[in-house]
């Protein structure tokens, strides 16, 4: 029975992305979503993942995930 | 309260802004124009005797008891059918009047049994009561003619009794089967002195007949005729308490009947603002599982699933789970604790479990119910409009033109609504239907939808976004309002979106499967047939694009201008009693009450304060993450109330997996539910009827939940909460509900306006309740959109990764049924499981023929997620290529098929849509036989009855 595996994670990421292609900014979108409804802990086991399986939009969400919370520090 | 029946006036309120003033008896009285004599003079506290009148039916004129003079009029017109005139002057007494008052009473008695000592309506009769307001003393016909006394009851019905010997034939029983609640089961048949009550053909008694037992019929008997038989059981009651039913988002308020502490019947207030006097099976009768012989009644404890249950006393439990939950929290951290909130408890009783979980364990890893039916609707509306929330009060139906239900059964699922809509739906209102199957408010008497599209699940966006297509590209947008209320770029660009080719009807039709003439016909109905108002329910939200499809809706209001009046608006039909509650309340994990993110520091501030902890800026897991975390070995213990995860959620081994890799599952509820068996601490729950508090319901509207008898778990389940916080170390010392919503409204915003006070003054009060909307707020987003301009969002349709194939060919679709509600807990330890004793497959007789299924036959239901079997029932309700079957049966467990696809935006799990493949069967699958084995040891209980002999 699986549990939080990267693999889950990437795909709930990319299936967001699919949902907000269209947005205007879509990728700062997709950044904003994952910030505001994912767990840190998520968030991390996603980034720790170079080869994630993340599809290009997503990906370029995610670099914007990881940017906030270098800023962050 | 003590007891007495609610007044009556005799017939129906009339809206108009006429006044007109009469003299009843000498009293002057102004009322609207169009108000009946009857009424008025009932307004000035008179009584004229009457039988076939009441006040939420129709006049009906028969049976001349009402008689009255009026100076000027000749003869003696009937009260109830004779509009009141300026300056008309009504006499209600006189000597004239009496004979013939008498005369009719007494015609009526010839052919009534004279038993009233031994009658269980004595003293609770109108029959009686008119008898000896016309002062009628003796009886000359005798009783050796012909005459009904020897008929014999039909007693079929599981709730009332029909006891035709004391029928008057007043009509009352069949006009509030037809007016108050739809269904047109009943009738008169026969002439003359040979006309009796009848339901359905000759043949068929009440539970034979399309009767669905709503009871509308037993509240408009004037006489024992239709009676409950907790009354001829019990006795008459002596007191009332008004309380708010604990079934579905509706939230219709009854008086709980009481005879000392034990509950007689629910009666629907007519004061309720909801149901406005109506009621369904469920609420009405179905309240026997408050007493069931099941019900845990004391804690209990054990350290490992495969262990008996040892009962213990609350002190025990309470310091063994603190205990545990401390333990757990030094050992892996606070974010290996979390919670899970109930919609079927109070906004109190909410409120105090999220507050728990964060100021107590110090995580946001809360979540509820709502994560698995509206959580999308939340995200939904709140992107497009700015609140989580539906728009619209019910009344605003009565306004509606055109009635557009998507993903909804509301004759099912909400049946009291659905009364109010198919009653606008007769008087003329234009109905569109967007379903996969033929629900019955497709076709039912005197209603057909103007426009029925079987979409194949999981195409609901597609078939909103080419119904946009067709309303964009025809020039049926609404531009002026559009252009006032919403941001105009993103109209634009929405519109340029819609208008593409491939969103339009044809391009779409290979996708949905439905014709694009239905839709452009459909399209166009709702944006130019005057107001249109959108419901609802889980066919919406209960997919992979579950927040899109709600969006897609909040497009189409606003591209059309049917947002912030009567009449119109977005409608979600909340499944359970307080789901909008539970939302408002705090519960998702990533926000505090009053839907603010835990990101915001202000926010926190507030908290902060009011709680004296730190509140995590971070949002915490949702109930699919803790599941998944707990399998990863990160997710330790977990505290839920009022819910049952395991029969309820999708994925059903996953569930199981997640839960038996906890150390510490604390179930807090009525029964030993499926959840139950893995749990480690069992705190028993109180009901509805035992507790204090508020429920929200789909219209945000606050109402009272009155303890009517005492919890005999021994507490209410706030105070189990306060109890288990103060045994972590919390110091909490709430003494009322009232208090903790005098601490929900000083820390949100919307409900800064509500308390108990002003509950119980105004019976309700609708969120927002603040400085600018005092008296709340029937109808949202009246001025403009609360997020300041209303929003278009783009969604695209993305079909959902569950697909069918040669091995699952077939698409499930689930949903629940009008006697049954969600898992089954409460509804099957009623009665009401007679109409339905377990779950059935629905499937084509083309899919059926083609595998050799007939109806009745054990098929078995197989998808990639699992399998279980049922029995099948085939039907065309259900298109080609699809099936679909209810959930409410542990023995079934159909979520055992269903996958853990979910919501892009919430996770809210993708039920809707499951690609399966049935093959007969003739027996019990693998995991059904297991799961049986593993919960009957899992309930033993030492020391009991439970505990399986050596």
């Amino acid at each position: 029975m699986s549990g939080q595996t990267v693999e889950k994670l990437a795909y709930m990421a990319n299936q967001i992305a699919r949902n907000m292609t269209f947005d205007a900014t879509p990728a700062a979108s997709i950044a904003e979503h994952i910030t505001a409804f994912w767990t840190p802990v998520m968030i991390d086991m996603l980034l720790a993942q170079s080869n994630a399986g993340l599809d290009p939009l997503a990906a370029e969400a995610m670099a914007k995930v990881a940017a906030a919370r270098a800023h962050a520090g | 309260m003590g007891y007495e029946r609610q007044a009556d006036f005799g017939t129906p309120e009339v809206r108009s802004d006429q006044e007109v003033t009469c003299f009843i008896d000498g009293r002057e009285v102004s009322v609207p124009a169009g108000t009946t004599v009857m009424r008025a003079a009932a307004l000035t506290g008179g009584s004229i005797p009457k039988l076939c009148a009441t006040d939420n039916l129709r006049q009906f004129g028969s049976c001349r008891l009402c008689l009255v003079e009026i100076d000027g009029m000749r003869g003696t017109p009937a009260s109830c059918t004779t509009p009141v005139a300026e300056g008309m002057k009504v006499h209600t007494q006189t000597p004239r009047l009496q004979k013939l008052r008498k005369g009719v009473m007494e015609l009526y008695i010839s052919d009534h049994p004279l038993d009233c000592l031994t009658c269980s309506a004595n003293n609770d009769c109108e029959l009686q009561d008119q008898a000896a307001a016309v002062g009628l003393r003796d009886v000359r016909f005798g009783y050796e003619g012909e005459n009904h006394l020897g008929a014999p009851t039909d007693t079929s019905n599981p709730y009332f009794d029909f006891d035709p010997s004391k029928c008057i034939v007043c009509s009352r029983c069949v006009r509030a089967c037809d007016e108050v609640q739809g269904t047109f089961a009943l009738t008169i048949e026969g002439r003359g002195f040979g006309s009796k009550v009848s339901a359905g053909l000759a043949s068929d008694d009440y539970f034979s007949s399309e009767c669905v037992s709503c009871g509308a019929c037993v509240q408009a008997c004037p006489t024992a005729t239709l009676q409950e038989k907790a009354v001829k059981e019990i006795g008459k009651p002596e007191r009332a308490v008004v309380t708010t039913c604990a079934y579905c988002g509706v939230g219709c308020t009854f008086r709980a009947e009481m005879r000392g502490e034990q509950l007689v019947r629910m009666v629907p207030w007519k004061d309720g603002k909801a149901n406005r006097g109506h009621s369904c099976v469920k609420g009405r009768f179905a309240w026997g599982y408050a007493q069931h012989q099941e019900r845990i009644l004391s804690p209990m404890i054990r350290e490992s699933i495969d262990q008996p249950w040892r009962e213990v006393n609350w002190e025990e439990a309470l310091t063994y789970t603190a205990n545990e939950i401390n333990r757990i929290r030094d050992q892996y951290g606070r974010n290996a604790l979390g919670g899970i909130t109930s919609s079927r408890c109070t906004n109190e009783e909410t409120f105090l479990v999220q507050k728990l979980i964060r100021a107590g364990f110090g995580t946001n890893n809360v979540d509820t119910c709502a994560r698995v039916c509206h959580s999308p609707t939340g995200y939904g509306l709140k992107t497009t409009f700015g609140t989580s929330a539906g728009t619209q009060d019910f009344d605003s139906v009565e306004d509606s033109d055109v009635v557009l239900v998507i993903g909804a059964n509301p004759t099912d699922g909400h049946p009291v609504f659905a009364s109010r809509m198919k009653r606008r739906l007769r008087q003329g209102a234009k109905l569109i239907v967007i379903d996969p199957r033929r629900t019955d408010l497709v076709r039912s008497p005197h209603i057909a939808a103007d426009y029925h599209l079987p979409l194949r699940p999981g195409t609901n966006v597609a078939v909103l976004t080419a119904l946009a297509h067709v309303i964009v590209t025809e020039g049926l947008a609404d531009e002026a309002f559009i252009r006032e209320r919403c941001d105009w770029d993103e109209y634009q660009h929405w519109a340029e979106f819609v208008s593409a080719e491939r969103n339009s009807p044809e391009f779409l039709a290979p996708v949905t499967g439905v014709e694009a003439d239905a839709i452009r016909g459909a399209a166009r109905l709702y944006a130019s047939g005057g107001n249109g108002a959108i419901y609802y329910g889980l066919g919406v939200t209960e997919h992979s694009q579950g927040s899109s499809t709600v969006m897609a809706i909040a497009n189409l209001a606003m591209a059309t201008g049917n947002i912030g009046r009567r009449g119109v608006g977005v409608n979600p039909l909340r499944g359970q009693n307080n789901v909008q509650g539970a939302c408002d309340m705090g519960s998702f994990p990533h926000e505090l009450s009053g839907y603010r993110h835990v990101s915001d520091a202000a926010t926190r501030a507030l908290f902060e304060a009011e709680w004296g902890v730190a509140i995590d800026p971070e949002p915490g897991l949702r109930i699919p993450n803790m599941l998944d975390a707990a399998t990863d070995g990160t997710f330790k213990a977990i505290y839920i109330q009022g819910e049952d995860i395991l029969q309820s959620d999708p994925d059903t081994k996953h569930v199981a997996a997640g839960l038996a890799a906890m150390e510490c599952v604390i179930v807090h509820d009525l029964f030993l539910n499926e959840t139950a068996n893995y749990a480690h601490v069992f705190l028993p729950g109180s009901t509805f009827l035992e507790k204090n508090g508020t429920f929200t319901n789909a219209e945000r509207r606050i109402q009272p939940v009155r303890k009517v008898m005492e919890p005999i778990n021994g507490y209410e389940d706030w105070q189990v909460t306060q109890e288990l916080a103060r045994a972590i170390g919390l110091d909490w010392n709430y003494t009322h509900p009232s208090e903790i919503m005098d601490e929900i409204a000083r820390l949100t915003p919307t409900f800064t306006g509500v308390n108990y006070k002003r509950l119980d003054a105004e019976g309700s009060l609708q969120w927002p309740v603040n400085d600018k909307a005092p008296d709340g707020s029937p109808i949202m987003h009246v001025d403009g959109f609360v997020r300041g301009r209303g929003k278009f969002v783009v969604t695209d349709y993305v079909p959902t990764d569950e697909r069918t194939g040669p091995r699952f060919p077939l698409l499930l679709t689930t949903g629940r049924i009008l006697s049954q509600y969600n898992v089954g807990a409460q509804t099957r330890r009623t009665a009401n499981s007679v109409w339905h004793e377990e779950d059935l497959l629905e499937i084509h007789p083309t899919d059926a023929e083609n595998r050799g299924v007939k109806s009745g036959d054990w098929v078995r239901l197989a998808s990639r997620s699992g399998e279980t079997t049922l029995r099948a029932h085939v039907t065309d309700r259900v298109a080609p290529g699809v099936v679909y079957t209810t959930f409410h049966h542990p023995a079934t467990q159909a979520n055992v098929v269903t996958t853990d696809y979910s919501d892009w935006a919430t996770n809210c799990p993708e039920y809707k849509v499951t690609a399966v493949q049935i093959t007969p069967s003739n027996g019990p699958s693998d995991w059904q036989e297991d799961y049986e084995a593993q919960a009957t040891l899992s309930r033993r209980i030492e020391g009991t009855a439970m505990e399986p002999a050596e």
